[in-house]
């Protein structure tokens, strides 16, 4: 994105116009910096290529485990972006003091907020495109069927692992080694949960630890929308455990929300 | 209607009080100085005037709104430099100004005021490159973008060279020549005596002075007059500078003789500054 990206924007109606605004002010946030760009946009597409060439045969649900794994590193993508990703950039502008900046400007807190969010979405949603678009043309993985309700279920889990990762970026008390705790958290849970191949082979120990993690219940519906082309509302159990995870990280991020550095 | 009236105003942090009932008015078109030492509670006055922080006792109206719940005019009218704080540290000069500018009703020309905060070169240059300087007018900038009414500067030169100081100083003035009003906080005493109409200083969350930087200097310490007599230094502090100077002179001109040294001496705004903040120790 340009420098020419950011212009002052035409007069409109006040919120959409400011929603619109803070969302390409976002993007370019997001785009410049090369860590975030790297480790959160790119990171999962250089595994999925890794991965991909290590399984070749076998099966996993009566289908190619290589189609398994795809799923499960759009899992990992959605954990990692909207989770990961969004829990560091907001440590680091509370930290830093944008946040609060932000807070003395007439942007209303939800307009930003809301911008942040959408923001996030869209990069996950780019990257899962260009995962299965890449998975299809280097690895013959087919494209997904139910398109409608692969859309329904990453909006699902996108939501809740952003909730979740707001929650987890006001626990943290300073910029300091942020990204190492939250990369502390989501790698185990993708490993644990079958984000990087299969699980089902993994001592009982482990598996029990993955039968609680919010990854585990986000990659059963992916599995069960990509593998084998079933609506999201099958899977009522897996909504039911995500849904509790998204809504316990909206109740701990509103509750704790800071819009001023903690650490100092 | 005055910009700014405070009146009674009380905060605490836990046990510690760092402002135990402060009041003052500021006028609308006024360059207001809050001075005092580090811990005497002008930060936590001035986010208190600009909503971000909850007060515990006492009115506050700026704008003629309560900033604990201003109304939606409110942040469009006011221009913020806090003590500290970053910006995206990826984005230009430039960017960073137009994005602050698209949240105002009527913001100000992004090219001019890069320009008038003297940034104009570096517009193109990404904020995590700017020398702390070079930052600071970058903070002054974004205050200005959205042309407020108001203007709040925590400190708003710490880390300026001279030549950058002087030149935010015009800038001040310009703003005043504009009728904005401005509160500033500064550790700098020439600074709030060249900028500011009038100045308050403030001791553990306490006012202890307030008026125009002249009757500051005339109302607090005594005239010094110095001189010698038999090669030893004397000096004299006195209300009366006028009488003890008639006496001593008539009395040499009696003599027939020069005083040696002689000197009349006028409290600095410093002198009385450290004078007033000193008590503080000596309690
Ligand atoms: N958020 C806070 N929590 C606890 N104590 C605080 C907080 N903010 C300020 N204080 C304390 O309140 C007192 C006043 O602080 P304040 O920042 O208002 O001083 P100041 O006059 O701006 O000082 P300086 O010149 O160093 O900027 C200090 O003793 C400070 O330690
Ligand atoms: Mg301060």
């Amino acid at each position: 994105m340009s420098a020419e990206a950011i212009r002052v924007p035409a007069r409109g109606r006040p919120v959409r116009r400011l929603f619109v605004h803070q969302l390409r002010a976002e993007q370019l946030v997001f785009w410049r910096s090369r860590e975030a760009a790297f480790f959160i946009f790119l990171f999962p597409v250089l595994l999925l290529v890794l991965l991909l060439s290590l399984y070749h045969g076998g099966k996993y649900q009566g289908e190619p485990v290589r189609w398994e794994v795809l799923a499960g590193l759009v899992g990992y993508g959605c954990a990692n972006t909207t989770f990961a990703g969004l829990a560091i950039q907001l440590v680091l502008r509370r930290e830093s003091g944008i946040l609060k900046r932000l807070r003395s400007t007439p942007l209303p807190p939800a307009t930003y907020i809301v911008a942040l969010l959408t923001s996030t979405l869209f990069v996950f949603g780019l990257q899962a495109v260009v995962l299965f678009l890449l998975g299809h043309a280097l690895y013959g993985t087919p494209l997904p069927s139910a398109v409608g309700s692969l859309v329904v279920t990453l909006l699902i889990g996108a939501a809740a692992f952003a909730a979740l990762g707001t929650a987890v970026a006001m626990a943290i008390r300073s910029a300091e080694g942020s990204s190492a705790v939250v990369n502390f958290v989501v790698l185990p849970m993708a490993f644990l949960s079958g984000g990087f191949g299969p699980n089902n082979g993994y001592p009982a120990v482990l598996r029990a630890i993955g039968d609680v993690l919010p990854l585990t219940y986000f990659l059963k519906l992916v599995n069960a929308v990509y593998l084998h082309g079933h609506g999201f509302w099958t899977q009522p159990e897996a909504l039911a455990v995500l849904g509790a995870w998204g809504v316990a990280g909206l109740v701990l991020a509103i509750r704790n929300f800071s819009w001023e550095p903690r650490g100092r | 209607m005055p910009a700014i009236e405070v009146s009674g105003l009380r905060k605490a942090y836990g046990n510690l009080e760092a402002v135990r009932g402060v009041d003052f008015m500021i006028e609308e078109g006024e360059v207001f100085g809050l001075l005092g030492p580090n811990g005497a509670g002008k930060t936590t006055t001035v986010e208190i005037l600009e909503g971000y922080r909850r007060r515990d006792a006492g009115d506050v109206r700026v704008l003629g709104h309560d900033p604990q719940r201003p109304g939606p005019d409110f942040r469009q009218r006011i221009g913020v430099v806090l003590q500290q704080s970053d910006l995206w540290p990826n984005l230009t000069v430039r960017e960073t100004h137009a994005i602050f500018a698209g949240y105002y009703e009527a913001p100000r020309n992004v090219d001019a005021v890069i320009a008038l905060v003297g940034l104009a070169e570096k517009q193109d240059a990404r904020v995590k490159t700017l020398s702390g300087g070079q930052k600071r007018r970058l903070d002054l900038g974004i205050a200005l973008i959205g042309d407020p009414d108001l203007v709040f500067l925590d400190e708003p030169t710490t880390g300026f060279d001279p030549q950058a100081r002087r030149a935010a100083w015009e800038m001040i003035r310009s703003l005043r020549s504009l009728g904005k009003t401005v509160l500033l906080t500064t550790h700098y005493l020439d600074e709030a005596e060249q900028l500011a109409d009038r100045v308050a200083v403030l001791r553990e969350g306490q006012i202890v002075r307030i008026g125009t930087p002249a009757e500051l200097t005339t109302t607090d310490l005594q005239t010094e007059i110095r001189y010698r007599e038999n090669g030893e230094e004397v000096l004299v502090r006195t209300d009366e500078p006028t009488r003890v100077l008639a006496e001593l002179t008539s009395a040499a001109v009696a003599r027939g003789e020069e005083i040696e040294g002689l000197q009349v001496r006028r409290p600095s705004l410093e002198e009385v500054y450290l004078a007033l903040t000193a008590e503080e120790s000596a309690e």
